[in-house]
């Protein structure tokens, strides 16, 4: 870990102020990614902006009957919130579908939405790596891939993003918004949120280096039967070989993302209206021009008996 | 004390203590945090300061320059020292990969250099700004392309393999055959606690608090490693949390800290980070292995050829998956060889259960499809095949040998009769439901051991030896040898293990721990039972130690009484004769499992698993419980998903952290039943017991892999049984 100040932060305000203040620093939340890449040297912030107690620590009702999620909500407090099991099952499901209560307990809304993949060669500093230095090349490239991207990849970067709750977000068309040191707040849709990589990997989201996500919105809820399924090799604390996210109708018709297989949680809206046709017809939208490896083909058809899995799910109870 | 013939009664046979499921006497000190584990031994010494290795970032080649100006200009480092400082540092005896000194790099994060420094993040800071330079080599590192230049591993007559009869006629005449190949990939041993030392120098004597299952083998190879002579080396490791093999040799936690201490002049501790484990230590070698059975028309093996290839550094050893092989099931034609590649990874050495664990997973399966192919019932098929003597020596016969007994108790136990043996025939909604069984087996060694018991004038017993507990109950169960055979209660006892000022013992490793240590400390306990009937003046054959007194005839003396002037010290070493080689000693198992394998996604869950054990006199059957479970676990992270992934190209373990390398955790592990039968073993020491720790292992992974082929129709030869592996030929869920 390489030497660093910190100071913390007392509202948003203060937060933001401190960061145009200071280059090199970083927010810190719960800090279960970024610590962890700390260590490795990974990531190397100078000056650290603790804003585990700025507030936004709540869960509001929106005027048109959405929620919004204040950034440092914590993942179990997401997850547990009754109004939040009630209308946005998915989102509850997908929470507790990643790591473990210790990390739940600490890891935030804003957090999770930013943290990084778990490529085994973006976390060894021995291995050139795109995200890590931009133009070095990616080790992971021909190498071993089972769990990296078979869609939205480029010639610079597999990498998976690891979020499950992120899935959630993106089916349920939530929006992440900031506010910066000039008072200036933005919206920002959670598709637009995350990047494919093309030839810059190392930028990772649209959020602005003088920014705070101080939110996430939700809509007004959609009804439906909500599912969240992740398969992975051990039952439980493992990032997803392929998850999928869906919404489905009584009327069998319904949305869908998957997450494991992209750079970002992976939702064609083309694919949404092909539900009622069956797996087979999501599968085919959902994974069109996708460039699995060899050892990761598998996901292609594991996406698919996933969703064969919901669907069949959805159409049974 | 010579163990020369079958063990007669003695006092352990009196079971008021050996034999009873006791709670751990350290379990306070684990279960509340307060055992000092190496990298806490905060007390020792003063003026403690932290080492941080770096290791190589390429696998083959040699570092031409290492600047160290900036690092050794960072805040708070004490001093550096890099491999260019000095020559190659010689090894022990065990181990073949290079732990410091030299230019020259054999694997990926072999140890470059320490840095001490006041801080943990100070070194570990400072030891990023070093820079190397380094000419690369081209390297081996893909088994599958390296097993054609394999060499033979010599057998046992200094043949390319070892043979009874003529296994290719035999073979080719045989009514029903088997010709498959499977694969086990490396492992990693995992262990909670990672490898740690600190080190102190007095003048020219060394001390090591370390985590390290063989005293005597780290004392011997640090001394050979820094030219010292034996006598200035102290080694201590009194708690270990874990070991499983990794933790049997020197590693470089100790070598740098102590080569750090001597640079700082100031005690030195390390610990490896977990990236760092995977590919600077060992690991278990991965195996290509090809299994030959034929059998009659009734079923019976009349050619059995196991052979199998593994890989290494120059000069290491293969993994013996043939072991098993040469003396589970009966056959009148056999063939077991083995090749060795070179391999420019990380060290292969042992792992719990090396040789037969890897060998089983092979060998079990193949037995499984060999049953099927004959339309018998595979529990059966291994019943038929059972031998009560060695077949490759039909003169020599087992010590003891109850597999027939595994096997039919565990079938009744588990519910066998209730598995249709018709693979993907069992649904319960998305699962598909399958059983599978498999023998286990592994060898019981016989390796001499010693202790030393003290008794005071307060009738407390006090047993020494630099024996290891590594978190396998060893303190407990020697407590109630000693207990038993002094007539005291445990609490009575006081066990101090693991400094190598004590008697030399067997230390832990290949499941020899259990048994021969407590047969050292029956040994010294004979012993100080005649010290004490001498002292009291007593006749030694009739003096009975019970209730904290001995007795003669009607004469009861406490105990302490013979200590009153001074406290009575006893020492003596279990050495065994050739009882071993006239009798094979081994031990048996039978694993039953069922899994679900779901129909959609291909995800393998355990539901259900049993083991029923034959390993001598169980002298506590909690902690003999716990070892099985443990292992039954590590069995099925073997099965279904540990593995460490080679980058062929770059030539390391790719996945070298315990987020990429995956073991069981508690939600894939269902409930776990657990038998052993009751049984004694006179000729494996006057204990009459055997190990149990990795008999626990052997079997379980195959036992899981041919549930889920029972469960899905899918044959899956390549481990870990991943869902990848079957997804596509499983059928169509509707």
């Amino acid at each position: 870990m390489k030497v660093f100040t910190y100071e913390r932060a007392r509202t948003p305000h203060e937060a933001v102020t401190a960061l145009a203040r200071t280059p090199g620093a970083r927010f810190i939340a719960g800090g279960t990614n970024l610590v962890d890449l700390m260590k490795l040297q990974i990531e190397t912030p100078e000056h650290l902006i603790d804003i585990g107690r700025i507030g936004l620590d709540t869960i509001d009702d929106t005027p048109d009957g959405g929620l919004r999620i204040g950034a440092l909500v914590r993942n179990t407090d997401l997850a547990t919130d009754m109004r939040v099991r009630r209308h946005y099952g998915v989102l509850s499901r997908a929470l507790v579908a990643g790591a473990s209560g210790q990390l739940r307990n600490k890891a935030t809304t804003s957090g999770n939405l930013l943290q990084r993949t778990r490529c085994s060669y973006f976390y060894d500093p021995n291995q050139p790596c795109n995200k890590r230095q931009p133009g070095a090349g990616c080790a992971a490239i021909g190498g071993v891939t089972r769990q990296l991207g078979i869609i939205g990849t480029s010639e610079a970067c597999i990498a998976t993003h690891p979020s499950d709750m992120a899935v959630a977000m993106r089916l349920l068309d939530a929006t992440v918004e900031t506010i910066n040191v000039h008072g200036q707040s933005r919206r920002i849709p959670i598709a637009d949120f995350h990047h494919l990589p093309g030839k810059s990997p190392h930028i990772e989201t649209s959020l602005n280096q003088d920014e705070l996500i101080t939110s996430v919105t939700l809509p007004p809820p959609v009804g439906g039967r909500q599912f969240y399924r992740k398969v992975r090799d051990r039952a439980s604390y493992a990032f997803a070989l392929v998850s999928v996210a869906a919404i489905i109708q009584e009327d069998g018709t319904g949305r869908v993302a998957v997450g494991g297989i992209a750079p970002k949680p992976w939702r064609i809206e083309a694919a949404d209206s092909e539900i009622p046709k069956g797996s087979e017809a999501v599968a085919a939208k959902l994974l069109a021009g996708a460039s699995p490896t060899a050892e990761n083909a598998f996901k292609v058809s594991l996406v698919e008996r996933t969703l064969a899995a919901v669907i069949q799910e959805a159409k049974a109870s | 004390m010579k163990f020369d013939r079958a063990a007669g009664q003695n006092p352990i046979d009196q079971l008021h203590v050996v034999g009873h499921p006791l709670d751990r006497i350290d379990g306070r000190l684990k279960t509340t945090g307060t055992a000092p584990y190496a990298y806490e031994r905060h007390d020792v010494v003063p003026h403690q300061a932290y080492g941080y290795i770096i290791g190589s970032a390429f696998a083959k080649g040699r570092i031409t320059r290492m600047d160290v100006a900036h690092a050794k200009a960072a805040p708070g480092v004490l001093a550096i020292v890099t491999t260019l400082d000095m020559p190659a540092l010689k090894n022990g005896p065990m181990n073949t990969a290079k732990l410091f000194g030299g230019p020259d790099i054999t694997h990926y994060h072999q140890a470059t250099a320490i840095v001490v420094a006041e801080t943990f993040e100070q070194a570990r800071a400072a030891a990023a700004l070093i820079e190397t330079e380094y000419d690369h080599d081209e390297g081996q590192f893909d088994l599958k392309q390296a097993q054609h230049a394999a060499r033979p591993v010599q057998g046992a007559n200094g043949s390319r393999a070892d043979r009874v009869g003529d296994f290719e006629r035999a073979f080719s005449a045989s009514a029903t055959r088997l010709d498959e190949t499977y694969t086990t990939p490396d492992q990693t041993h995992a262990m909670m606690e990672p490898h740690a030392t600190l080190a102190a120098w007095e003048g020219e004597k060394l001390t090591l608090w370390t985590s390290n299952q063989m005293i005597a083998w780290n004392r011997r190879d640090i001394a050979t490693a820094l030219g010292l002579s034996k006598e200035n080396v102290r080694v201590d490791s009194p708690y270990i949390g874990g070991g499983f093999g990794g933790k049997l040799f020197l590693r470089s936690d100790a070598v740098l800290a102590a080569l750090g201490a001597k640079a700082a002049g100031r005690p030195v501790k390390v610990a490896l980070t977990r990236p760092f484990i995977m590919n600077n230590t060992t690991h278990r070698s991965a195996t290509i292995q090809r299994i030959r059975i034929g059998t009659d028309r009734d079923g019976r093996i009349t050619a059995i050829a196991h052979e199998s290839t593994s890989g290494n550094l120059p000069h290491g050893r293969p993994e013996a998956a043939i072991d098993q092989t040469k003396l589970l099931y009966a056959g009148a034609n056999r063939l077991t060889a083995m090749r060795l590649a070179v391999l420019d990874l990380p060290e292969g050495n042992a792992m719990r259960a090396p040789g037969e664990a890897s060998g089983l997973m092979a060998l079990e399966i193949a037995m499984d499809e060999m049953a099927e192919r004959l339309r018998m019932d595979p529990v059966r098929f291994r019943i038929l095949n059972d031998t009560q003597v060695d077949p490759e020596k039909l003169g020599r016969p087992f010590s003891q040998r109850h597999l027939v007994e595994c096997l039919e108790h565990g079938a009744e136990k588990f519910g066998w009769s209730r598995r249709n043996p018709r693979p993907a025939s069992v649904r319960e909604g998305e699962w598909l439901i399958g059983m599978g069984v498999a023998a286990g087996f592994r060898n019981n060694l016989l390796t001499k051991s010693g202790a030393r018991v003290r008794l005071d004038s307060q009738g407390i017993v006090t047993v020494e030896t630099d024996m290891t507990d590594i978190g396998t109950g060893t303190y407990t169960i020697l407590a109630q040898t000693a207990a038993e055979m002094m007539g005291v209660c445990i609490d009575q006892v006081r066990v101090i293990l693991g400094d190598s000022d004590f008697p030399v013992s067997a230390g832990s490793g290949g499941q020899w721990g259990a048994n021969n240590s407590a047969a050292g400390v029956y040994a010294a306990c004979v012993k100080l039972r005649e010290n004490v009937a001498e002292k009291l003046g007593l006749p030694p054959a009739e003096a009975q130690f019970s209730g904290g007194n001995v007795h003669v005839g009607n004469s009861v003396f406490p105990l302490g009484q013979a200590a009153h002037e001074s406290e009575l010290v006893a020492e003596d070493t279990i050495e065994y004769a050739d009882v071993d080689k006239r009798y094979q000693q081994s031990t048996f198992a039978s694993h039953f499992v069922e899994v679900g394998v779901n129909g959609f996604t291909g995800e393998v869950r355990i539901r259900r698993m049993l083991a029923v054990c034959s390993a001598g006199r169980i002298l506590n059957p909690k902690t003999a419980r716990s070892q099985v479970i443990g292992a039954m676990t590590m069995g099925a992270g073997a099965a279904l998903m540990e593995e460490l992934a080679v980058d062929t190209r770059r030539g390391f373990f790719v996945n070298h952290d315990l987020a990429g390398y995956e073991v069981p955790v508690h939600a894939d592990i269902p409930h776990q039943d657990v038998i052993f039968l009751d049984e004694v073993d006179p000729l494996s020491s006057p204990m009459k017991a055997k190990g149990v720790g990795e008999l626990g292992l052997c079997g379980v992974a195959a036992a899981i892999a041919n549930a889920v082929y029972n469960a899905t129709g899918v044959r899956v030869r390549d481990y870990p049984v991943t869902l990848d592996k079957h997804l596509a030929h499983l059928p169509r869920m509707t």
